[in-house]
């Protein structure tokens, strides 16, 4: 199997060079998350990008490609990030093991979300996935002995890891920095493979006219609950991932604030195209940074930045950008 | 070529009090052009989203092939052989014409494979094309669909209705909205589609569902009124009284 190339039926694209370049959407990405510490100011903030678009970028699939706004997905993060703590914490499972099974305990936590919230619609929806999501968040508060509460959930350190017999110090910020990339290149490759599939071109028609979809024969419910499952299980990994750069779950990663970030970040950079995410994630951050700088109040400024993107740039920085150097929608 | 499709035995619906259909039987023929005709508020869209599977009814049976439908999901009538098109305009805007009718060929085959590349299932596109060719639209096959004229897009949505080769094919009202011209055109291509299918069509203008049908059903305030072939139809005293007569020559 070779990568998948974002080919649609309909642009055929050029098999040329430059045109197979193009269409190598997934090794374009990676080729510039790999550039991403030399270009940001710190190695922490490469980190977050990392981080953030993975979890964005999962959140995408739902709300992008699909058309569902969901007002929950720092569930799927928050669980990525506690499951990995716990896992390795509470149980002593190593590092390796305790991500797959994060991601699958945080799929089933999608799944049970996922049938509630998907029977509804529209704004019922938005307010079902934010209930949920909030006692999510309740639940890690209470559930103190397992998960820390308040406090946030300690005790876990992952120092050094050994990579097919080498040792890596993983509190080198460059080395953390890309055994985080292999994960977020992973997780690229597969919703790559998502947006290529037969199952992308479902979730297209649903967000396109979902009663058209289900008189073509689609079961819309059902290819919902898959959806919503997919896309948590990719936010989750950037869970996986926090939970692995911070040492720490700080609870605040469950609360709806984190659900409205990863919602910002998504129509910063840009919804239903693949590298806006981590570009949305990149812009938000930055500007967190740098406004933070010089006000405590940066929320104000950010979320007036917000207001105007949403007026006038609706396809977001990259969307934008894809719009005007006219990248036809295969190659997104 | 001939016998029983479909049969509707005894449906009714209701909204609440009111009763939009009562005690509908009939039953449809394979190979020919039935259309289902009555004046605004006789039923006839309920009746056909009954027969898509859109509604559910509140009395009797829905038989195709002999199997019983009731109970079936709507999604599960396009794989029974029971495909329709909508009255307003119902496609996927942001979707190429190609791929409108692609991913309507597809809900046959697969569904939920989120690993193969969906580029590989080159007989689609085949279909597609060949669905889109019946309709006249193959040339405009990689613009959006947004872009069409209304004719077109209505053209497009019998095309997404068509590649599932249904053996019933239900159309409400394709020319709904259109002007002379495209109506002319959707009619050209509704006769050479019921040369090969069994079509039911919902319809307002009466000339040109005498002209075509070879069967006319009438409703009226929820209920059948007449059931024959256009002539028959046509001097109908009944007919005339509740439909006919207020406008000879309507539409």
């Amino acid at each position: 199997m070779t990568l998948p190339s974002s080919g649609e039926a309909v642009a055929k694209p050029a098999s040329s060079g430059l045109g197979w370049l193009l269409d190598q959407r997934v090794l374009l990405s990676i080729a510039v998350l790999a550039l991403l510490p030399w270009l940001l100011p710190s190695k922490a903030l490469a980190v977050n990008v990392l981080i953030y678009g993975v979890v964005v970028m999962g959140y995408n699939l739902l709300f992008g490609y699909t058309g569902l706004l969901s007002f929950g997905q720092a569930a799927f993060f928050g669980a990525g990030a506690y499951f990995t703590g716990i896992a390795i914490g509470r149980y002593g499972i190593p590092w390796f093991a305790a991500v797959p099974i994060a991601v699958l305990l945080s799929t089933c936590l999608a799944a049970a979300i996922g049938i509630v919230s998907t029977r509804t619609r529209g704004i019922y929806f938005s307010m079902v996935t934010l209930a949920l999501a909030q006692l999510v968040y309740y639940v890690a508060l209470q559930a103190a002995s397992f998960t820390g509460g308040e406090n946030g959930l300690r005790g876990f350190t992952v120092d050094r890891i050994s990579l097919f017999g080498l040792q890596v110090n993983f509190l080198d910020p460059v080395n953390k920095y890309y055994v985080l990339m292999a994960f977020a290149a992973l997780a690229m490759w597969f919703q790559s493979r998502i947006l290529n599939s037969p199952f992308g071109a479902v979730i297209e028609a649903i967000r396109e006219n979902e009663q058209r979809a289900r008189a073509c024969g689609y079961d819309v419910e059902r290819s919902k609950l898959v959806v919503f499952m997919l896309s948590g299980a990719i936010s989750s990994l950037g869970g996986c991932m926090l939970a692995l750069h911070l040492s720490i779950v700080p609870l605040d990663i469950l609360h709806y604030q984190t659900s409205g970030m990863i919602v910002m970040m998504v129509l910063l950079g840009g919804a239903r195209s693949f590298f806006g995410p981590f570009v949305g994630a990149a812009s938000f951050l930055i500007l967190e940074d740098v406004i933070s700088l010089w006000t405590p109040h940066w929320q104000i400024f950010v979320g007036a930045i917000f207001v105007l993107f949403v007026l006038f740039l609706p396809k977001g920085i990259w969307g934008t950008l894809l719009d005007a150097l006219g990248v036809g929608k295969a190659r997104r | 070529m001939s016998g029983e499709l479909l049969r509707a035995e005894g449906i009714g619906k209701r909204f609440g009090g009111f009763v939009a259909l009562e005690d509908i039987t009939v039953s449809f023929t394979a190979g020919q052009l039935t259309s289902i005709i009555g004046p605004n508020g006789a039923g006839k869209s309920t009746f056909f989203n009954i027969l898509s599977g859109a509604l559910t009814p509140s009395s009797g049976k829905l038989h195709f092939r002999g199997r019983e439908l009731n109970g079936l999901p709507q999604h599960r009538f396009v794989h029974q052989g029971i495909s329709r098109s909508y009255q307003i305009t119902n496609i996927f805007p942001d979707l190429s014409v190609h791929e409108n009718v692609r991913v309507a060929a597809q809900a046959l085959i697969v569904s939920y494979d989120i690993w193969r590349n969906r580029a590989r299932l080159a007989e689609l596109d085949a279909r597609a094309d060949a669905a889109l060719d019946a309709v006249g639209l193959l040339a405009r096959r990689n613009e959006l669909a947004k872009f069409l004229s209304h004719g077109q897009q209505r053209a497009l949505e019998i095309a997404i209705a068509l590649v599932s080769e249904p053996e019933l094919l239900l159309l409400d009202e394709p020319t709904a909205g259109m002007g002379p011209e495209e109506t002319k055109d959707m009619v050209a291509l509704l006769e050479r589609l019921a040369e090969k299918r069994t079509v039911l069509l919902v319809e307002h203008k009466m000339k040109m569902v005498l002209g075509l049908s070879k069967r006319v059903v009438v409703l009226h305030h929820g209920r059948l009124l007449a059931d024959g072939a256009p002539d028959e139809i046509r001097s109908n005293p009944e007919v005339r009284r509740v439909y006919l007569g207020q406008s000879e020559g309507y539409g």
